[in-house]
C-alpha cells in the first residue's frame, strides 16, 4: 500500500504539473482582467494541434515546438485581447463570458474542420523516449520532465510577479488602475501583454501534453472544467493559490481515486464544495474587500 | 374500345407491379455528423448509402430514380435520436434507417422503429441488446457487435499463448459487456486472469496507475475495453510506460480504422483486435474502397463499409419483396444468405435479427511493413460466422415468442 501511494503522489504530480500551468494561466488573467476566460482550454488543444502542425508543415521536433507554439498562442491571445476582449471591458462580466465561451465553440469546430475529430498522432522528443528507474518504480522520463518543466515556469512565473519591479507594476494594474496610470504607466499595454501571457501558459501545457494525451479538438473542455475547481479552490486570481491548489489537486485525486476508483472524476468538485463551505475566497484568496 | 383498355391495363402492369410508399424508397442515414463518431461513421457512411443506392438502380432499372437517400445527425444523445427518426419515419417517409453508431441512441431508434412502418439496421453500434433484451420485429444488426469482438479477441490471443491476462473497461454498459465476453472467451480458450478487471472512470485521460499496476502484475497480455478517445489514451500511455518492451502485449476491445489514424500505427503495432472487414482485405474490397475514395475523398473506414453492405442487402430485399412495406421487406430479409465483398458466408438469423458473417482477428502491423498509405492490418485468424457470434441458445431475444 505505500509503494502504491507513492507512486500514485508522482502520477498525481504529473497530472497536477498540467492543472498549475493552466490555472496559473486563468489566475493571472482573472488578477488582471477580471475575467474568467472560458477559451483556455481551447488555447491548451491550439498549443497541442501548434506542436503538431509545426511538425507536420515544417519538420519542427518537439523541441522547438516547446518553445514557439507558446509564442504563437501567446500573439494569438495577444490578438484576441485588442480585437476582441478589449471592447468589453465596460460591460457586465457575462459578455466576457460569452465571448470566450463562443470562441471555444469556434476554435474547436475550426480545429475539427481542419484536422478532423479524430485527432493526430505526436510523439514526445527522443532523449526523453523510455522509463527511468526511480527505485520504487519505474516511471516514464517524459513525465519527470514534465513534473520540473511545470514546477520551473510556475516558480518563475510566481517570483516574476511577487518579487521583481516587472511584477510590481503588473499588481499595481492589477490593484488600481486609475492610480496607476496617473504615474504613467501604459495600464492598457500591461492588460494585453498579461493576456498574452496567460494564453502562453495554456499552449505550454498544450505542448507538454500532446506526447502523453490523445491530442483532438475535445482534449480541453474536459480539463478545463476541473481547472476551473482548481482555480476556486485556490482562489480566484491567486497566483500562489493556483499553483500550489494545481499540484495538491492533482496528487490528492490521484491518492484519492488509488483508495476508491469511483470517485476519481467527482473528488476535486468535493474539495471545491468542502473549501467554498469552510474559505468562500478559497485557501489562498483574500476577501474580495481586503484587496 | 374495351379491347384497347385492357391492353392499356396490361401495359400498366408491370409499374404497378412494385408498390412503394410515396412510389419512392428512402433511406435514411441516421448517425453522428460531428461529433467522435462523425469520422468514422457520419458524412462517409451517407456516402456509402447513396453509393450502395445509385449502384441498386444501375442494376434494376425498373427501380431508376425512385431510391433516395437522407443523412440526418443524432448528435450522439438519444432523444435527439428518438425525435429524428420519428421526423424521418413519419414526416419524410423514410422506409428504413442505417448506420447509427453510439449503442445509446441504437436502443432509441430500435424503440422507435418497433411499432413503425419502418426498418432499422444498425451498423455502427455494439451493444448486443439490440438482439437481445431489446430486440424486436423491425430492428436488424449488422457488422459487428461486442461479443463478436470480444469472443474474437479473447480466443485468438489466448490460443496464440497469450494466457495470463490483466483487463480494464470504461465503466459503462459497453465496457462492462466487452469485459464479461472477454473474460469468459479467455478462459475457455484455457487462458487466466492474474487479477481482476478494473474499471476505469470515463471519459478518462490518464491510465497512468492502472499500467503501472499492469507493468506489476506483468500478465502476458493487457486488454483494454476502451474505445475512441479514451483508447487512443490508453495505447498513448502504454507505450509511454513501455508495456510492451517488459513483454506485455496488447488486445483491443473495440478498434476503428480512425483510432490508427489519431495515433499512427506504430503505437498500435502488435496489437490484436477483431474486425468484420477492412479497406484492403482483398481484391474486391480494394476495388469498392477505391470507388469510395473517389467519391468521398478519404478511404472508408470499417463501417462505411458495412452501410455499403447494408443497404444493398436492404433494397435487394425490396427487389424480391415488390414492396417497401417493413413486414414483407422483413419476409424476405429474414433467413436470406448472401456474400459480397464485406460480407462472406452472411446470413440473417429470423430469430434475433442477428446478421452474422465471417469475422478477421487481425494484428496491427509496423509502418516499415505498410506497403500503401491506411495498409494497417495483418488477417491472423478467421471465425466463421456460425461461431462468431452470440449463439442462438444463449439469445435472450423474445422477439418470435
Amino acid at each position: 500500500m505505500g509503494r502504491l501511494l507513492v507512486i500514485q503522489i508522482f502520477n498525481g504530480l504529473v497530472n497536477g504539473a498540467f492543472y498549475a500551468l493552466l490555472s496559473l494561466g486563468l489566475a493571472v488573467i482573472f488578477g488582471m482582467l477580471r475575467i474568467v476566460n472560458f477559451a483556455h482550454g481551447a488555447m491548451y488543444m491550439l498549443g497541442a494541434f501548434t506542436a503538431y502542425s509545426l511538425g507536420e508543415r515544417f519538420g519542427l521536433g518537439f523541441w522547438p515546438s516547446l518553445f514557439i507554439a507558446p509564442v504563437l498562442l501567446g500573439l494569438f491571445g495577444v490578438l484576441i485581447e485588442r480585437t476582441m476582449l478589449r471592447r468589453l471591458y465596460n460591460l457586465a462580466p457575462a459578455y466576457n463570458l460569452l465571448l470566450t465561451f463562443g470562441l471555444t465553440l469556434v476554435i474547436q469546430d475550426g480545429v475539427r474542420l481542419f484536422y478532423g475529430i479524430s485527432g493526430a498522432p505526436y510523439s514526445g522528443p527522443p532523449q526523453l523516449a523510455g522509463v527511468t528507474n526511480l527505485g520504487f518504480v519505474v516511471f516514464p522520463t517524459y513525465r519527470l520532465f514534465v513534473i520540473a518543466v511545470s514546477l520551473a515556469v510556475c516558480g518563475l512565473t510566481f517570483y516574476l510577479i511577487d518579487r521583481t519591479r516587472l511584477g510590481a507594476v503588473v499588481r499595481a494594474c492589477t490593484e488600481n488602475p486609475t492610480v496607476t496610470r496617473s504615474f504613467g504607466v501604459d495600464v492598457s499595454l500591461w492588460v494585453t501583454a498579461v493576456f498574452g501571457f496567460g494564453t502562453a501558459l495554456a499552449g505550454l501545457a498544450g505542448v507538454l501534453a500532446a506526447p502523453i494525451y490523445s491530442v483532438d479538438p475535445l482534449m480541453g473542455s474536459e480539463l478545463i472544467i476541473t481547472t476551473f475547481a482548481v482555480v476556486v479552490i485556490g482562489g480566484m486570481g491567486s497566483i500562489l493559490g493556483s499553483i500550489v491548489t494545481g499540484f495538491l489537486v492533482g496528487v490528492l485525486v490521484a491518492i484519492g481515486s488509488a483508495l476508491y476508483p469511483p470517485i476519481a472524476n467527482t473528488l476535486v468538485f468535493i474539495l471545491m464544495a468542502g473549501v467554498l463551505l469552510v474559505r468562500p475566497t478559497g485557501l489562498f484568496g483574500l476577501p474580495e474587500g481586503g484587496r | 374500345m374495351k379491347t384497347t383498355l385492357l391492353a392499356a391495363l396490361l401495359l400498366a402492369l408491370p409499374v404497378a407491379a412494385q408498390q412503394l410508399s410515396g412510389d419512392k424508397v428512402k433511406v435514411g442515414v441516421l448517425t453522428d455528423m460531428n461529433g467522435v463518431y462523425s469520422a468514422l461513421a457520419g458524412p462517409g457512411s451517407v456516402k456509402a448509402a447513396e453509393m450502395a443506392a445509385a449502384a441498386f438502380m444501375k442494376k434494376h432499372p425498373e427501380y431508376a430514380g425512385k431510391v433516395e437517400v437522407t443523412g440526418v445527425d443524432h448528435q450522439n444523445k438519444p432523444d435527439v435520436a428518438t425525435n429524428k427518426a420519428l421526423e424521418m419515419i413519419e414526416r419524410e417517409g423514410v422506409d428504413a434507417i442505417f448506420d447509427t453508431p453510439n449503442s445509446g441512441c441504437a436502443l432509441a431508434v430500435a424503440g422507435v422503429v418497433k411499432t413503425r412502418n419502418a426498418l432499422f439496421i444498425d451498423v455502427g453500434a455494439g451493444t448486443t441488446d439490440l438482439t437481445n433484451d431489446q430486440c424486436n420485429v423491425h430492428t436488424y444488426h449488422y457488422a459487428y457487435d461486442n461479443y463478436m469482438l470480444a469472443n474474437g479477441t479473447g480466443t485468438a490471443v489466448t490460443k496464440r499463448g497469450g494466457k495470463t491476462w490483466f483487463i480494464i473497461y470504461p465503466k459503462y454498459k459497453f465496457g462492462q459487456n466487452l469485459d464479461a465476453q472477454m473474460r469468459k472467451a479467455v478462459e475457455t480458450s484455457g487462458g487466466k486472469m492474474v487479477a481482476p478487471s478494473e474499471a476505469t472512470p470515463f471519459p478518462n485521460t490518464d491510465f497512468s496507475s492502472y499500467l503501472l499496476k499492469a507493468q506489476s502484475l506483468k500478465p502476458q497480455v493487457f486488454g483494454t475495453m476502451q474505445a475512441g478517445n479514451d483508447l487512443v489514451n490508453v495505447v498513448k500511455q502504454y507505450n509511454e510506460f513501455a508495456l510492451k518492451k517488459g513483454g506485455i502485449g496488447l488486445a483491443i476491445g473495440l478498434l476503428f480504422d480512425t483510432d490508427v489514424d489519431a495515433l499512427g500505427q506504430d503505437a498500435f503495432s502488435g496489437a490484436v483486435v477483431t474486425l468484420p472487414w477492412f479497406w484492403n482485405l482483398d481484391a474486391q474490397s480494394k476495388a469498392w474502397s477505391a470507388d469510395f475514395e473517389k467519391a468521398f475523398g478519404k478511404k472508408p473506414s470499417w463501417v462505411h463499409g458495412g452501410v455499403y453492405s447494408a443497404v444493398t442487402t436492404y433494397l435487394e430485399a425490396v427487389a424480391r419483396a415488390k414492396t417497401d412495406n417493413a413486414d414483407k421487406v422483413r419476409a424476405a430479409l429474414d433467413g436470406y444468405q448472401f456474400s459480397d465483398f464485406f460480407a462472406r458466408n452472411a446470413s440473417i438469423r429470423p430469430q434475433d435479427h442477428r446478421v452474422i458473417l465471417d469475422v478477421l482477428q487481425v494484428e496491427v502491423k509496423p509502418k516499415s511493413q505498410a506497403k500503401e498509405e491506411r495498409d494497417y492490418f495483418t488477417v491472423i485468424g478467421k471465425t466463421p460466422a456460425a461461431q462468431a457470434f452470440t449463439p442462438l441458445s444463449e439469445s435472450t431475444c423474445q422477439m418470435g415468442k
